[in-house]
């Protein structure tokens, strides 16, 4: 009964959201008070509908209701609770039905917190939203439909994917896919705006808050699976460069640049065209990547063709929107009002270039991804392109914007100059060459890239202190002054602080555990010792455990330093009954500077065990410094001028008095 | 219970994953072996999605690391070894695809994009900058409407500028009208 109400509620929320994507629009078009009225209302019926469906299924998740074939196919009745409700987005048809729960919530936020925009623009958005909504509600009734029976049903389930019986991964996908929706509405935005035909800084206003916690969200969910993918594959590797990472990296890559060209939009008035064709580039790159990993296209060209319905709507909704999008795009762009005014070298021209390089990247990857499927596809020949590719193309186009990054918030708007820029730099200069010459020279021999990357890494931090610093004049003013300034700093400016030099700990992290991780991989009996890294690895013993749905085996490996006991560390080697999957469950011990790293292999206590020992130093910073960028961005959201609703309130005090 | 899922693993020993690169499969000498392990990362496992047999746990992924270090061990050198692997298994075993007619995009694609938005913002400086730093002189027609909007007051006279007015007048070409 639950399911087929939930699947009464999707059918319902398509009908709605049908409705609001057709008829505001002609309202908006006509001035008709009445249709533009008609949009918040369905919004919040859709997001009603949309959550009724979602919490439909995960009932039937929760309940282990095995008539539902969506259920049997990815869950168990012996799985933990957590991974029973995450389970309901593990899955294909699941997975969809999130995007579409998280969309009809943003078109819901959308309506609640834009009172105060222009009635014409909120309607006009709100319609775009729809009609996206009634691209994946369709898509999900007609192809994907989760509620689907099962009869007779069986007396259990399959079981999920134990890869993502993990809490990692559990709230890998949410995370990105707020960040995916988040796009689309700074695409709804964008459309709105060139069917408007105008742009300007309230717009701009609007839509930067929702960039940014789109992208704050991405930044975390990337970030959430490359962490997930360092301790449960077990090479101790973060970044693979492979297909579906890359289809994260693309949207992220073109919201940075979207972000930043906002300001400029927010601040100068100029590049409006360009911010807008940003917005609609993001948000396909976003779709692009959903589909990229739904769509079954990368395991093989021809695994999209097994399932052609699929295959196909998906590839002509990312036409509609993608083609839709940029056809108004060359309709209307040119008729919007050309802005300000500014030299090559300025605020905006060092933003021009940061949105220049971040685009080079994001083709860079675009192009690494998709170039192996369409030669196949047109040539029949194959190449592999793998991660030599990107770190001979990526690495050093990252290397030139982290080196302008840092001049580029010293630069004043309209025109600069670019030594004084550079003068205010020179420290952090000297810092960064000689953090690659002991680099170079103490550390590593063998790579200079790695040396010269890592001075980029100490440059980033450094340089973006130094804009600080000279914001708070420390130094020159007393040191009260300057902490007084440092309070009246906006909280976009102190945001943009936090996340430059976060970036500056992922590219050090990143680099330190790259180039310069140590690693043993040795088969060891019971009782043997190995010296690995200044640390001595004892085996003690390998135990058998049973886990609520696994059996495992466990080593428990003694860890001594010097004869003093360093830590015990217990991976596991765990295999799933129901799938009769093996999983390796890393053993981890972190200081915050390093990671001691060690995961257990195949063997037995004739031949003995295979055990490979990680030493990583800096890998933690990966994660925290990506953590710490998204901070950054929600700091920058909580700024005054961004806050949702503080125009409100000043104008019903005003009216009050 | 245990025994019989080992039973199973047993069974199903090809689906399961046993770890990368295995002890026994290690080269004695340390410098080859890293060595090894450099091409390794650099080779596509050729029956995995986009990995390297560095990596992998492919059955085929074994085979190829062991022939990697017999190549190493008969004395080549990595270009030798690639050379070998390529002519076994093609191109599409180098994760770093060679620069060839069919590539010409994947490596340049993104470069010329670069080069060629940043030549067309070149220009588009070029051509605002010359807009704004020398607007065209105002025609017979213009000068005499500006002066029907400033009133009689104020006559335009650009060549005659260098009179006995105010700076603010000079500036702008205008002086008051001589109407003596």
């Amino acid at each position: 009964m639950i399911p087929e109400l939930g699947h009464f509620a999707l059918i319902l929320a398509l009908c709605v959201a049908l409705v609001q994507g057709t008829l505001p629009l002609f309202g908006a078009a006509r001035g008709d008070a009445r249709l533009m009225a008609l949009a918040p209302t369905a919004a919040l019926t859709q997001a009603f509908l949309v959550i009724l469906a979602f919490l439909a299924l995960m009932q039937a998740y929760v309940a282990s209701d095995f008539s539902v074939a969506n259920v049997v196919a990815n869950s168990h009745s012996a799985k933990p609770l957590l991974y029973k409700i995450t389970g309901v987005w593990g899955n294909h048809e699941g997975s969809m039905l999130l995007w579409a729960l998280i969309l009809s919530i943003f078109g819901a936020a959308v309506a609640i917190f834009g009172a105060e925009l222009p009635d014409s623009l909120r309607s006009r958005v709100l319609a775009i939203q729809a009609l996206i909504g009634v691209g994946f509600l369709a898509f999900i009734l007609f192809t994907s439909n989760p509620f689907a029976r099962l009869a007779p049903a069986p007396p259990d389930g399959n079981g999920l994917n134990p890869l993502l019986q993990d809490p990692g991964l559990a709230f890998h996908p949410p995370l990105l896919y707020l960040g995916y929706v988040g796009f689309s509405v700074t695409y709804a935005f964008a459309i709105a705006a060139l069917l408007e035909g105008r742009v300007d800084a309230a717009w701009a206003r609007w839509v930067r808050p929702w960039t940014l916690a789109a992208w704050c969200f991405l930044t975390l969910g990337i970030a959430l699976g490359s962490w997930w993918a360092y301790y449960i594959l077990g090479w101790g590797g973060f970044w693979f460069w492979d297909p579906v990472e890359n289809a994260s990296l693309m949207p992220w890559l073109a919201g940075t640049a979207l972000l930043h060209s906002a300001i400029v939009v927010e601040k100068r008035d100029a590049l409006k065209s360009w911010t807008v064709l940003l917005a609609i580039l993001a948000f396909s790159l976003s779709l692009l990547g959903t589909f990229l990993v739904r769509s079954g296209v990368l395991t093989s060209v021809h695994a999209f063709a097994q399932d052609p319905a699929r295959g196909l709507y998906i590839l002509c909704f990312l036409l509609a929107v993608t083609g839709g999008g940029l056809t108004l795009y060359a309709l209307r762009a040119p008729g919007l009002q050309p802005g300000g005014l500014f030299q090559p070298l300025s605020r905006e021209g060092a933003l021009i270039l940061n949105n220049l390089l971040l685009c080079t990247l994001a083709a860079t990857v675009l192009l690494g991804t998709l170039y192996p499927l369409f030669l196949d596809l047109l040539t029949g020949n194959k190449v592999s392109v793998g991660p030599p590719f990107f770190n001979a193309t990526f690495v050093p186009i990252c290397l030139a914007l982290f080196a302008a990054l840092c001049v580029g918030p010293f630069l004043g708007w309209k025109r600069a100059e670019l030594w004084p820029a550079l003068a205010h730099l020179r420290i952090a200069f000297a810092v960064a060459v000689v953090a690659a010459l002991v680099a170079a020279f103490a550390i590593d021999q063998s790579s200079t890239l790695a040396a010269v990357a890592f001075g980029f890494g100490v440059w980033l931090i450094v340089g973006t202190l130094a804009e600080l610093a000279t914001r708070l004049r420390l130094g020159r003013l007393p040191l009260r002054e300057s902490l007084r300034r440092l309070r009246n700093t906006p909280r976009a400016s102190i945001g943009m602080t936090i996340s430059h030099a976060a970036l500056g700990f992922v590219v050090l992290g990143a680099v330190a555990t790259g180039a310069w991780h140590a690693e043993l991989i040795r088969t060891l009996k019971p009782g043997e010792t190995v010296s690995f890294a200044g640390y001595d690895v004892t085996l003690q013993r390998v135990d058998n455990v049973q886990g609520a749905n696994y059996v495992a085996e466990r080593a428990t490996l003694a860890v001594t330093r010097g004869g003093k006991p360093f830590t015990t560390l217990l991976p596991e080697r765990r295999l799933f009954v129901v799938q009769r999957r093996q999983v390796a469950e890393t053993a981890i011990q972190t200081n915050l500077l390093r990671d001691f790293y060690a995961t257990l292999g195949e063997g037995d206590a004739n031949t003995g065990w295979t055990i490979r020992l990680y030493d990583n130093p800096l890998a933690p910073w990966i994660w925290l410094g990506a953590a710490l960028c998204a901070l950054g961005g929600f700091v920058s959201l909580s700024d005054r001028r961004l806050r949702i609703g503080a125009p409100t309130r000043r104008r019903t005090v005003q009216a009050a008095e | 219970m245990w025994a019989r899922s080992q039973c199973i693993a047993l069974l199903l020993l090809c689906a399961l994953p046993a770890l990368a690169v295995e002890p026994t499969e290690m080269l004695k000498d340390p410098a080859l072996e890293a060595r090894a392990r450099q091409i390794g990362q650099a080779l596509r496992c050729v029956v995995c999605q986009n990995q390297s047999i560095d990596d992998s746990q492919a059955e085929v992924a074994h085979d190829m690391r062991r022939a990697v270090r017999e190549r190493l061990q008969a004395g080549d050198s990595d270009d030798q070894v690639f050379a070998y692997m390529v002519a076994r298994y093609g191109d599409y075993v180098l994760l770093k695809p060679p620069f060839k007619a069919r590539t010409l995009v994947l490596w340049l694609g993104a470069p010329a994009l670069l080069l060629i938005a940043g030549v067309a913002l070149l220009f588009a400086a070029r051509r605002r900058r010359t807009a704004t730093v020398a607007p065209p002189p105002l025609n017979e027609e213009e000068r005499v409407r500006l002066s029907v909007i400033l009133g009689d007051q104020w006559d335009f006279h650009p060549e005659r500028s260098e009179g006995a007015c105010g700076k603010q007048e000079r500036s702008l070409g205008l002086r008051p009208r001589d109407d003596s």
